[in-house]
């Protein structure tokens, strides 16, 4: 039951959204509603204005610019991109993760800008939106902006999106030739959240050197990371499994891990190494491939 | 501020004047009087709520009745066609999928968009697909069990349906 009240209004294009959300009352958007629904009942958002996004056409669409680039809509769900067929064989980390989070209703509905907006420490797609070297393109009253992945986690439900901009898509530069990518998930047994989430992208020569390799992980620390450490000590090597191992147990290196009654801090930091290795595992298998 | 949404439920379309705030659910139990649509929760987790949405298995306690307005819900009172209970139904009576039954509804409706794309599930897809919905009673067991035997039925019919149209083909 929600007994704050709230108007509503579903308009049809982005500018009208932003115009909307731009009016001053605390004005919020509403996508999946699967964070944001929640937090209503509980009375911890009291929205004056809800606008709906779900009438904006082009945030729907999963789509390949000529570049190669993939364009994933905000409005995306978590199981369209699962089921993507480009998604499935360009982004394979991404659509890993998807397929992950939550159970099956809650892929449904639950959207990918929603998360990225959303910004739980404990959100799947961070992991791989950031290993993808992905940006985020949002609209607000000044037009549009871009913001690097990198650039965007800064905490738990703290993002660089100011309260005025919407995330209109992710835009995913297309991975080089033999590039393969995985994403593996330590969840929370109730809630299904990650503990620990690794996605690992790694690109190998035709020699079977590590050229690139990008890790996010997601869960362990207030805002999702890039485990810069490990990614630096897997390039360069055979990604045999002594260097697989070496280079899996410096993805925590350097970083504040969380604590609460699902993991200490110690713990997660342990989870990380162990699902980094699973994931780069996977992830040079499918590059081999 | 009241909006007037049509949504079309089990085949039947329905316009109300609503409030923004009223949640799927509530429409469906309140507003439309279809109580086979349970609340166990309220808080996403449980899936007691569990209704198609535009082909979808979703919580209904987890979306605003104004974001359906124009999709097409099912429920589970529109599983059965005739008279004649769905498979999924039957197959839950035959395994003794349930016991006390508050579950049953969100389960079917959830083993019905499941088997809709994977006819043929493994026990851990199974599984893997009902993670949305809690049973405080089965152990779950001849829940997997119903919805197999629920899939081995389907098939059986889509291939006796494919036959029948081959064999009508000039
Ligand atoms: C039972 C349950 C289990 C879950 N398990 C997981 C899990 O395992 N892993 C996981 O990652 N997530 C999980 N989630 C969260 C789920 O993925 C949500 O769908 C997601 O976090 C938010 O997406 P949404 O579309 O539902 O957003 P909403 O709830 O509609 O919005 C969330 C927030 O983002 C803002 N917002 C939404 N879209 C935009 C946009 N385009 N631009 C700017 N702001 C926007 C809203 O204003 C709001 O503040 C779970 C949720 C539930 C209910
Ligand atoms: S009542 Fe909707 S998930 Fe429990
Ligand atoms: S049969 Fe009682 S909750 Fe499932």
């Amino acid at each position: 039951m929600i007994t704050h009240p709230f108007t509503y209004q579903a308009p049809a294009t982005i500018e009208e959204a932003v115009q909307q959300l731009g009016k001053g009352d605390d004005a919020k958007v509403i996508a999946g509603g699967h964070s944001l629904l929640p937090l209503m009942k509980l009375g911890l958002a009291q929205p004056e204005t809800l606008i709906d996004l779900r009438h904006i056409a082009s945030l729907h669409q999963i789509r390949t610019e000529a570049d190669g680039t993939i364009v994933i809509g905000a409005l995306a769900t978590h199981r369209d991109i699962a089921h993507d067929k480009t998604v499935r064989a360009k982004l394979a980390a991404l659509a890993d993760a998807a397929g992950e989070v939550g159970d099956l209703q809650v892929r449904a509905r639950g959207t990918i800008g929603g998360s990225l907006a959303h910004a739980d420490s404990a959100a799947d797609e961070p992991a791989p939106t950031l290993a993808y070297d992905a940006t985020i393109r949002a609209m607000g009253p000044a037009g549009r902006r871009d913001i690097a992945a990198r650039d965007y986690f800064k905490g738990t439900f703290e993002t660089a999106l100011a309260a005025n901009e919407i995330i209109a898509e992710i835009r995913f530069p297309a991975p080089a030739g033999r590039t393969g990518g995985a994403y593996a998930k330590f969840a929370h047994p109730a809630s299904g959240f990650a503990v620990t989430g690794v996605a690992a992208v790694v690109t190998i020569k035709s020699d079977g050197t590590v050229e690139r390799a990008a890790i996010g992980v997601a869960g362990v620390a207030a805002a999702a990371y890039r485990a810069t450490e490990a990614e630096r000590a897997l390039t360069g090597t055979k990604a045999d499994a002594k260097a697989i191992v070496e280079a899996a147990a410096k993805a925590a290196n350097g970083i504040t891990a969380l604590s609460d009654l699902a993991a200490s801090a110690e713990y997660r930091k342990h989870l990380v190494t162990v699902y980094a290795k699973r994931a780069i595992e996977r992830a040079i298998q499918r590059a081999r491939a | 501020m009241g909006h007037t949404v049509t949504v079309t439920v089990n085949g039947t379309s329905y316009s109300r004047e609503i409030e923004p705030t009223l949640l799927l659910v509530e429409f469906l139990r309140e507003t439309l009087a279809l109580t086979g649509t349970h609340v166990g929760c309220d808080t996403s987790q449980c899936g007691a709520c569990t209704v198609l949405v535009d082909g979808r298995a979703t919580k209904a306690c987890t979306m605003l009745a104004v974001q359906a307005d124009g999709a097409t819900v099912v429920t589970v009172e529109g599983l059965a066609k005739n008279g004649d209970l769905h498979p999924i139904q039957r197959a839950f009576a035959k395994e003794h999928g349930l016991q006390c039954g508050f579950c049953t509804p969100g389960l079917m409706i959830t083993a019905v968009d499941f088997l809709e794309r994977n006819a043929s599930p493994s026990d851990a897809e199974i599984r893997h697909a009902i993670e949305g919905n809690l049973c405080r009673c089965t152990g779950y067991h001849n829940i997997v069990n119903a919805i197999r035997t629920a899939s081995a039925e389907m098939r059986q019919a889509a291939s006796g349906e494919a036959k029948i149209a081959a064999e009508v083909q000039p």
